[in-house]
C-alpha cells in the first residue's frame, strides 16, 4: 500500500482509539479532579458497560439499531447506579481517604471482574452494530460504524463540556473541585456532588464501552487496556483538566494508530509510556494541569 | 433422673491426670485403627486422581470450559464402564489463568498438595512450555492437549506427552499440498506472536516450498491485541492466500475487520479454526468467511459420513449437529480441539492398565508404558479417527480435516492421511533418565 492511503488508514484507526479513549479518560479525570480519588476500578465500569450492552441488545429483538440505542441509554444508567452504590457503600465510609480509596477501588476491580466472569462467562460476545455500512475507498474498505463512533464521541465530549461550563450542576462541580470546604460553607452538598460525579465518571466509561462493543466484543477482561491508557492520558493531560484530557487522548490515540501501523504496536506502547515518564519529570502537573495547591 | 453414683457430678470426680491421658491415648488408637485399615485398601480402591490444569480464566477461558465438559464426559464414560483397573477416576480441577507462571504453580500443587496421579488437559502452548519443567521436577506425568509442536520437538522432558491431538508441524505438512493445489501459491501468514504462532511461522514456509508455493509475508500479532485493521496494510497486494491463525477473545474482530478491509475483493482465505473456536460461524460480520477454508481437528458440524463412534461421542459431550451445546445454540463448542481430551483420557487408561499402575510410586512405569504404545484404532475411545503414536517423541499422528464454509456451516471437503503428516523425529525422550 502507498504512503498516502496507508497514513489515512493509520489516522482513521488512531481517531477511533482517541474517540473512545477521550470519553473513558474524561470519566477518570473528572473523578480525580473533583473527588481527588484514583479510581482503579474505572476500567471495570467500562467492561460492565460493554457486558450490559450485550445483554440489553440480545434481549431486544428487531433491527440491531433498536437494541443498540436501548443499550446506549440503559447500560450507562445501570453502570451509573452501580457506581453510585459503590460510592455510598464504600468510598464514603472511607472518608475519601486517598490511600484507602485506592485499595478499595482495587477491591472493586476484582469484585466486578469476577462477578462478570461468574454471570456473563469467559466468552467474547459480539454486539451487532446499528449500521453495517462499509465505506469503499479506492485503496481499502473502512467500517462506516467506526466513523460514526468518532462523530458520536465528539458530540458527547461537547455536551460534557457544555454541562461543566454552562450549567449550574457544572458550576457546583467546579466549585467543589476548586475548594471543597469553601463550597460546603456556601451550602453545596459536597457528599451528594461526590456521589454524582463518581456515577457520571463511570457512565462516561460505560458510554465509551457501548460505542466500542460492536467493533471489539464484550469480554470480562476488556477493562485493563482502557484503564492503563486512561491513566496515561490523564497524567499527560493533567489530572482534572478536561481540555488536557481530550488533547492527550487525541495525541495518544493518533500516535498509537500511526506508530502501530507503520512500525509496531509494541513500539507505540513504549512511546506512550516514555511520554508519561517525561511529562512526570518535566511537568508533573501535566500539560494543562494546574500545580497542586 | 437420679445420679446416685455422682457419675455426672464433676465436683466429685476422681479423674486423675493419668487416667485422662490413658483415655486420650486409647481413644486416639481407636480412631486411628479403622483409618489404618482403610489406608491398606487405598492401593486398590481409592480413586485415581487426575489433576486437570484448566484455562478457567484468562484468554483461554472459552477453551477451558469446553475442555472441562469433554473431560467430565470422558471420565463419566470411563467410570460407567468400570474405571481404570477397576478404580474410579476423579478429576481435580485447578485454574491456571492461561498463564505460564500460574501453570507451573498449579502443576506443583497437583504433585505435592493434591497428590494427583498425573496432570492433564493444558491447551495453550505458552502454558505447556511454562509448566513442563515443573512436571519434570516433580516427576509427574503431564498429558497435554495442546497441538503445539513443543512436545514433539523433544525440547521439553520425558514426563510430557501429547497422545490425543496432532501437532502443528504435522498438521501443516499434511495440508500444505492441498493449500498449494487449491487455494494459491503466494501465501501471507497472520499468526499470534507467541509459541503456537511460531510453530506456524516456522513450519509453513518449508512445507509450502516443497509444493512449489511461497510464503511472501509473515505478520505477527500480539495475543492480547483487540484491533487489527492497522496490520492489514502489511499484507502484500499480490497475496493469493491469507493463512490466518488467531486465538483469544478478539478473533471475531479480526475476521470482521478483515472483511471490512477487503470486502468481496478478497484473496483466498485459509484459516485454522482456532480463529473461530467457540464462535458462531453465523455471527454478524462473518458472512465474509463464506467460501473460505478451515483446518479442523474434529469437525464442528455433524457430517453425513460420521461414524457411530463420532455420534456417540457428540451425544456424550452434549453437542448438537451444529457443534453447539444441546439446548443452547448460542453456546458454540471448541469441537476441533476438545476431542483430544476425550482421547487422551482413554490413552491414560490404556497406559495405566498396561503398566499395572497402583499409585504415584508407579509413575515411571506409567511413562514407559505410554512410550510403548504404538497405535490407537478408531472407535468409541478415539472418535476423531485412527492414530499412531511415536513413543520417542511422545506425540500422536492422525488425520486432518479441511472444511469449507458453505451456507453457514462447515463442510469437510478433504481428509488427509496419517502418512501425510509423518516427519523425521527430532530427538528421543526415551534416552532421558526417569
Amino acid at each position: 500500500m502507498h504512503f498516502g492511503p496507508h497514513l489515512l488508514l493509520a489516522a482513521l484507526e488512531g481517531l477511533v482509539t482517541s474517540a473512545v479513549l477521550a470519553l473513558t479518560a474524561l470519566g477518570l479525570s473528572l473523578v480525580f479532579g473533583v473527588m481527588r480519588i484514583v479510581n482503579v476500578a474505572h476500567g471495570e465500569f467500562f467492561m460492565l458497560g460493554a457486558v450490559l450492552a450485550w445483554a440489553i441488545s440480545t434481549a431486544i429483538s428487531g433491527h440491531p439499531a433498536v437494541g443498540f440505542v436501548a443499550a446506549l441509554v440503559i447500560a450507562p444508567l445501570l453502570v451509573g447506579l452501580v457506581a453510585f452504590l459503590a460510592e455510598w457503600l464504600v468510598l464514603r465510609r472511607l472518608n475519601y481517604n486517598p490511600e484507602g480509596t485506592i485499595v478499595a477501588t482495587i477491591g472493586m476491580l476484582y469484585i466486578i471482574q469476577q462477578l462478570a466472569l461468574t454471570f456473563y462467562g469467559p466468552e467474547a460476545r459480539p454486539v451487532e452494530p446499528p449500521l453495517n455500512y462499509r465505506i469503499l475507498l479506492p485503496w481499502f474498505g473502512y467500517s462506516g460504524y467506526k466513523l460514526s463512533v468518532i462523530a458520536a464521541s465528539a458530540v458527547l465530549l461537547v455536551i460534557t463540556w457544555l454541562v461543566l461550563t454552562r450549567t449550574k450542576i457544572g458550576l457546583i462541580m467546579r466549585a467543589t473541585q476548586y475548594d471543597r470546604e469553601t463550597a460546603q460553607a456556601f451550602g453545596i452538598p459536597v457528599e451528594r456532588v461526590y456521589a454524582g460525579v463518581f456515577a457520571i465518571g463511570a457512565m462516561l466509561a460505560a458510554i465509551a464501552a457501548v460505542l466500542i462493543v460492536p467493533i471489539s466484543q464484550a469480554h470480562y477482561l476488556m477493562g485493563q487496556d482502557p484503564l492503563l491508557l486512561s491513566f496515561i492520558v490523564v497524567i499527560i493531560g493533567g489530572l482534572g483538566s478536561l481540555r488536557g484530557t481530550v488533547v492527550a487522548a487525541i495525541l495518544i490515540g493518533l500516535s498509537d494508530g500511526i506508530v502501530s501501523v507503520f512500525f509496531s504496536p509494541t513500539l507505540a506502547k513504549i512511546i506512550a509510556t516514555l511520554v508519561v515518564a517525561m511529562v512526570l519529570v518535566f511537568r508533573p502537573q501535566g500539560l494543562f494541569g494546574t500545580a497542586a495547591r | 433422673m437420679a445420679d446416685k453414683n455422682g457419675f455426672f457430678d464433676l465436683s466429685k470426680s476422681t479423674l486423675s491426670r493419668r487416667t485422662a491421658l490413658k483415655g486420650i491415648v486409647a481413644g486416639a488408637g481407636l480412631a486411628l485403627a479403622p483409618g489404618f485399615v482403610r489406608y491398606s485398601q487405598a492401593q486398590s480402591s481409592a480413586p485415581i486422581k487426575i489433576g486437570f490444569q484448566s484455562h478457567r480464566t484468562g484468554i483461554g477461558a472459552a477453551y477451558g470450559r469446553w475442555y472441562e465438559k469433554t473431560s467430565a464426559a470422558a471420565v463419566k464414560a470411563i467410570n460407567d464402564a468400570g474405571g481404570i483397573s477397576g478404580r474410579k477416576v476423579e478429576l481435580v480441577i485447578e485454574d491456571d489463568g492461561t498463564d505460564p507462571a500460574r501453570g507451573a504453580e498449579v502443576v506443583g500443587k497437583f504433585a505435592t498438595q493434591h497428590k494427583t496421579d498425573i496432570v492433564f488437559g493444558t491447551l495453550f502452548s505458552h502454558v505447556v512450555i511454562g509448566s513442563a519443567p515443573a512436571a519434570g521436577e516433580n516427576k509427574i506425568p503431564y498429558f497435554v492437549v495442546s497441538e503445539g509442536h513443543h512436545v514433539a520437538s523433544t525440547k521439553l522432558n520425558r514426563y510430557v506427552f501429547q497422545p490425543g491431538i496432532t501437532d502443528v508441524k504435522s498438521q501443516i505438512q499434511s495440508m500444505a499440498p492441498w493449500i498449494a493445489a487449491n487455494a494459491g501459491k503466494k501465501v501471507t501468514q497472520i499468526f499470534p506472536d507467541f509459541a503456537f504462532g511460531y510453530d506456524h511461522r516456522d513450519y509453513l514456509p518449508p512445507a509450502l516450498k516443497a509444493q512449489g508455493a511461497d510464503v511472501i509475508a509473515q505478520i505477527a500479532i500480539p495475543p492480547t491485541e483487540s484491533s487489527f485493521t492497522k496490520y492489514f496494510p502489511q499484507i502484500p497486494a499480490e497475496t493469493e492466500v491469507i493463512y490466518h491463525v488467531m486465538v483469544g477473545p478478539a478473533v471475531l474482530t479480526f475476521v470482521k475487520e478483515l472483511g471490512e478491509f477487503y470486502g468481496s475483493q478478497r484473496p483466498q482465505l485459509f484459516g485454522f479454526i482456532d480463529s473461530l473456536e467457540a464462535v458462531d460461524i453465523n455471527s454478524p460480520g462473518l458472512e465474509f468467511l463464506d467460501g473460505s477454508h478451515f483446518w479442523e481437528g474434529s469437525p464442528r458440524y455433524a457430517q453425513p459420513d460420521d461414524s457411530a463412534a463420532q455420534k456417540a461421542y457428540r451425544a456424550a459431550v452434549g453437542i448438537d449437529d451444529n457443534g453447539a451445546a444441546v439446548g443452547d445454540p448460542k453456546d458454540v463448542s471448541t469441537a476441533a480441539h476438545m476431542f483430544g481430551c476425550w482421547e487422551t483420557l482413554y490413552v491414560v487408561k490404556k497406559a495405566m492398565e498396561d503398566a499395572g499402575y497402583k499409585g504415584p510410586e508407579d509413575r515411571a512405569k506409567l511413562v514407559e508404558a505410554t512410550e510403548a504404545l504404538k497405535e490407537f484404532a478408531e472407535g468409541p475411545e478415539h472418535p476423531q479417527g485412527p492414530k499412531t503414536f511415536n513413543g520417542k517423541i511422545h506425540q500422536c499422528f492422525g488425520i486432518q480435516n479441511i472444511s469449507k464454509v458453505e451456507g453457514g456451516k462447515l463442510k469437510v471437503v478433504h481428509k488427509t492421511k496419517i502418512e501425510d503428516g509423518l516427519y523425521e523425529p527430532e530427538g528421543d525422550y526415551t534416552t532421558q533418565a526417569l
